[in-house]
């Protein structure tokens, strides 16, 4: 049933942005040959219409397009002239370690500091509120400029230009991993508040078992629950912020490659790039099910 | 538009149909009830929180019941849960000396959008190639620009811009959302399977690459980077409304208009709508924070505002290829965004707390 509904998303992303690109102003050929500057020829016009399928009628385009995303052909780039798929194959290598270490580094932090945060008190509930803000107003590329004068202009620790090596990847993690992990860590130590309060903690509370044991035993599978849930939805988001914190690093990746394409208006690569983000989100998700259905017993009966 | 029947099981005063309808809603409210900020925190820009839960298969219940409660629906839970924090204080009296502090910040960022040479008398494009590169000091309290431009006046010039994109972006995405969620929730079963599918769908292209899907098809600008920070955020809010119109509409006081023998239109205009709407303020201010952050990172990657524009996104733009040697001219603006963003974040979830008067 979840299988169904992740490939009518597929089918319905697929559809949505077919459709939604035949909006553009002007003519596609126009666009592939270099733009309305570029002054092509009519038989270089009529020539491209008949190699791309463009002077075909609209639903024989369309079913086209569908067959050749099911065998994975992503058609060609505008601007690069070679397989989008090929493209993406290249670039989604690095974007995929980044967002990983970071979704990572966001869980540890937040689920620390659910943990430690509930214990009450002045500080711990400052705590709470200031990762409210940190998730929601600090931007990426913000982050990354304030990350870059602390540990790289006036400590020289890491570079400021994201290298091959592993020190070159430590400002880039952080700056997607802790906006992140102030959303997760919010939603983390709600549930973890309410796993506080609910009779199974007084019931082991009851038992004997020390505040630790409590936490870490009992209360923690419930603070990590909604995390595991959210991880489809911070995929998406992190290579959305992967496209900010790429090129504030001059980091090869998905997302720089999505930026030149949307200022070079290279629609394959674009459209190519988008929906294999689309397709990660759905993966994801259908991931993040069967990991909750792993942690929460209660979520395999419902 | 019609009413869903089971909400409205006429002269059954307590439907099964229409309990069994609304489960999702009441298990929700379990969850929520103890602490609506758990609701609350999920009612983020793209629907993070519980609600991200619903993602593919859309189980709308357990998520958007969760955010539909946390942002404070009307009724008697409501009621009980408000006045036992606040002891109906009024508004101001609710405020604490963060959401003090965020108040004053916007009064001065409004005072700043509509006077600006009250707080910054020089002109934010005026060029002084001597004085470029000037770190902050007397004179230049937030430095200078490669072309000798005072930051400070730019940055409290840029202010009207950055604002008016960020309320017509949220303007644009609110009321995208406000007709997709009230169709999808009273609009019937088919209505609602459409919108419910088509936001899923939407749901898969995260963040900015909905915004950027839009640029690449009407090309970069400021108007188009607004119109598309409008269209990114549009699914978020509508599923939010959506889960806030059916609680409304399968809601005690609704159904007791019903026995009442109301008509149709009179409780869709005095009762579900109202009530549904009220929380929508809350997202929208929310929201503005957010969409001005948005705004900014579309302008930051060249997308948006062009500089020599005084607009915030725009002098991070500009600043972008100095941040080694003159990091004022990106660090200024782009704080000037975040509290921005944090003022209307604080005040946005202080209104949350409260619930709707």
């Amino acid at each position: 049933m979840r299988l169904v509904g992740a490939v009518f998303v597929l089918w319905a992303a697929a559809t949505l942005t077919f459709f939604g690109l035949r909006l553009i102003p002007g003519d596609p050929a126009q666009a592939i040959l270099g733009g309305p500057g570029s002054q092509a020829s009519a038989e270089a016009l009529a020539q491209v219409r008949a190699e791309y399928g463009l002077d075909q009628p609209i639903g024989v385009q369309y079913v086209a397009q569908l067959g050749r995303l099911a065998t994975g052909d992503l058609g060609t780039s505008y601007s690069l002239k070679s397989p989008v798929a090929d493209i993406i194959g290249s670039q989604i290598g690095g974007t995929l370690l980044l967002a990983a270490l970071a979704l990572l580094v966001a869980w540890v932090i937040a689920l620390g500091l659910a943990v430690w945060s509930t214990r009450g008190g002045r500080v711990a509930a400052a705590v709470g509120s200031t990762l409210e803000i940190v998730a929601a107003a600090v931007p990426h590329f913000w982050l990354a400029t304030v990350l870059v004068l602390i540990f790289s202009t006036a400590l020289r620790w890491f570079p400021a230009v994201s290298t091959a090596g592993p020190e070159g990847l430590v400002l880039p993690v952080l700056t997607l991993a802790l906006p992140l992990a102030g959303f997760l860590g919010q939603v983390m130590r709600e549930s973890v508040l309410n796993a506080l309060e609910a009779p199974f903690t007084l019931s082991a509370r009851a038992r004997g078992e020390s505040e630790t044991g409590v936490r870490w035993r009992h209360v923690l599978r419930h603070g990590a629950l909604p995390g595991v849930a959210l991880s489809g939805w911070a995929f998406g988001w992190l290579i959305s912020g992967a496209v900010v914190v790429e090129t504030v690093f001059a980091r090869p990746g998905l997302g720089r490659t999505l930026l030149n394409a949307v200022q070079l208006r290279d629609v394959p690569l674009v459209v190519g790039v988008v929906l294999v983000v689309a397709l990660g989100y759905v993966l994801m998700t259908l991931a993040t099910d069967a990991a909750t259905r792993l942690v929460d017993p209660r979520a395999r009966f419902s | 538009m019609s009413l869903p029947t089971s909400a409205l099981g006429a002269g059954e005063p307590a439907s099964p149909r229409g309990v069994g309808g609304a489960a999702g809603d009441v298990e929700a409210f379990g969850v929520g009830g103890e602490a609506s900020r758990a609701g609350g925190s999920g009612g983020g820009i793209r629907g993070a929180g519980p609600d991200g839960s619903g993602g593919l298969a859309g189980t709308l219940g357990r998520g958007s019941g969760g955010a539909g409660r946390g942002l404070g629906a009307r009724g008697p839970g409501a009621r009980g849960f408000v006045g036992r924090r606040f002891g109906g204080l009024g508004a101001l009296g609710a405020l604490g000396v963060p959401q003090w502090i965020a108040l004053g910040f916007l009064v001065l960022l409004v005072v700043a959008a509509v006077v600006p040479w009250l707080l910054a008398p020089g002109d934010p494009l005026a060029i002084a190639p001597a004085e470029a590169f000037r770190p902050p000091g007397w004179g230049h309290p937030f430095g200078t620009d490669e072309s000798g431009r005072d930051i400070y006046t730019r940055v409290v010039h840029g202010t009207g811009a950055s604002l008016v994109i960020g309320v017509a972006a949220t303007a644009i995405g609110v009321a995208l959302a406000l007709v997709l969620g009230v169709a999808a929730a009273l609009g019937g079963r088919v209505v609602d399977f459409g919108v419910s599918r088509f936001l899923e769908v939407l749901f898969a292209f995260p963040g900015l690459l909905l915004a950027l899907l839009v640029i690449t098809v009407y090309g970069p600008g400021i108007v188009t980077s607004t119109i598309a920070v409008g269209l990114a955020t549009a699914p978020g809010y509508a599923r939010i409304i959506r889960a806030q119109t059916r609680s409304v509409a399968s809601s005690a006081y609704v159904e007791a208009a019903v026995v009442l023998g109301r008509s149709r239109g009179r409780i869709l205009g005095r009762h579900i709508l109202p009530n549904a709407i009220a929380p929508v303020f809350v997202l929208v201010t929310l929201g503005v924070g957010q969409a001005i952050v948005w705004a900014a990172a579309l302008s930051y990657l060249g997308l948006g505002a062009e500089p020599p524009a005084a607009e915030w996104g725009a002098m991070l733009f500009a600043g972008k290829n100095y941040v080694a040697t003159a990091w004022w001219m990106t660090f200024f603006p782009g704080l000037a965004i975040v509290l921005s963003a944090a003022a209307a974040t604080v005040l946005g979830r202080a209104l949350q707390r409260r619930g709707p008067r």
